[in-house]
């Protein structure tokens, strides 16, 4: 494991520092990855301003996807964003954090294609509104799902089940 | 000294150029030696089954050399692996369009229970949307196992009654399924 190198972080850190100011609310090294939350308004700027500037230039969406921490008040569900520079090889991570109140969020297919069914899966399974997704139904799970799976509040195993013997999961 | 092996006979009389016995029984003979399966894998399991069929284990032997992914002309239904809620309706219309008479074998723990995948998406069973015949533990059976499952359903093949499938305990079964 090398030493990591902080220049990336710095340097887009600076960029979006002089450019959008407080909606940037941190940003941080975890392992070789910059990691930057910034605010939900400003989400979809943002992440227009990293891909069509030339500096930057982060114009392909590795993946995106949600994240779920139930105890956190008011900041319970994320976004989060994994961009990549093709020409520098840089990667880097921006995520967003709401309340579970309102799960809403502005869509980035207008800028990545490939956001349509990243998208449609965190509808799916985390029930999070994108506003402005041109098609914004389930993805894999069936049409008739009455909820979503994947927030903490369900349970992992399926309640169908009537075979199971607690003693076999120490219980 | 030939190794071909001959079903054997049922039970009747016989005599100079005669052979007498109930229709049952003949029929059966002739549908337990050519089971025609329709092998519905959609997992490990269905590898197992390709091992199944090739030329080691040789399904072939017990007259189901006739696979096809059609509902048509079979008669055994052998679910192969995870069967997620979203494939349910789909198996079920498969088990549908099938004529009767027909069988289902489940194979390996997730067709039959759900096995390890214990979740929002994943059926617990395929008994919980078709009948099942023979179930085969195992995750995934050796073929050996598969074989034996092949063989029990045979013995029901044979040993099935013309009528049953007019039966009222039938049509409550299927009933039961909403079928």
């Amino acid at each position: 494991m090398t030493t990591t190198d902080t220049t990336l972080l710095t340097t887009i850190h600076e960029k979006l520092k002089t450019q959008f100011g407080d909606a940037i609310i941190s940003a941080e090294q975890h392992y070789d990855f910059p990691v930057f939350v910034v605010s939900r308004e400003k989400a979809h700027d943002i992440l227009q301003f990293l891909k069509e500037n030339a500096d930057t230039q982060f114009q392909f969406l590795t993946t995106m996807c949600t994240l779920h921490f139930p105890d956190n008040e008011g900041q319970e569900f994320g976004i989060m964003y994994q961009l990549h520079n093709m020409p520098k090889n840089w990667r880097i991570r921006i995520k967003t954090f709401f309340s579970k109140n309102d799960t809403s969020i502005p869509t980035v297919t207008d800028l990545f294609p490939t956001a349509n069914w990243m998208e449609r899966q965190e509808y799916d399974f985390f029930g999070i509104q994108f506003k402005g997704h041109p098609d914004l139904r389930r993805i894999l799970n069936m049409d008739e799902m009455n909820y979503h799976p994947m927030r903490k509040e369900y349970a992992l195993e399926d309640d169908t089940r009537t075979d199971k013997n607690d003693k076999m999961f120490g219980r | 000294m030939s190794k071909i092996h001959i079903a054997e006979k049922p039970d009747g009389h016989e005599g100079a150029g005669f052979f007498a016995t109930s229709l049952d029984k003949a029929v059966g003979l002739a549908r337990k030696n050519s089971i025609w399966p329709l092998p519905f894998a959609t997992s490990c399991c269905g590898i197992e089954f390709m091992a199944l069929m090739a030329s080691h284990y040789d399904l072939g032997r017990f007259g189901s050399e006739r696979l096809s992914f059609s509902p048509r002309q079979a008669d055994l239904l052998m679910v192969m692996g995870t069967i997620a809620k979203k494939m349910a309706p789909v198996l079920r219309q498969v088990y549908e369009q099938m004529a009767e008479p027909k069988w289902v074998l489940s194979m390996g723990a997730c067709a039959s229970s759900g096995g390890i995948f214990d979740t929002y998406s994943v059926l617990q069973g395929i008994d919980k949307v078709i009948p099942v015949d023979v179930y085969v533990p195992g995750c995934p059976p050796r073929p050996e196992q598969v074989i034996d499952g092949i063989m029990q359903i045979q013995n029901m093949v044979g040993n099935e009654s013309l009528r049953r499938r007019n039966s009222p305990e039938y049509a409550h079964l299927l009933a039961k399924y909403g079928m």
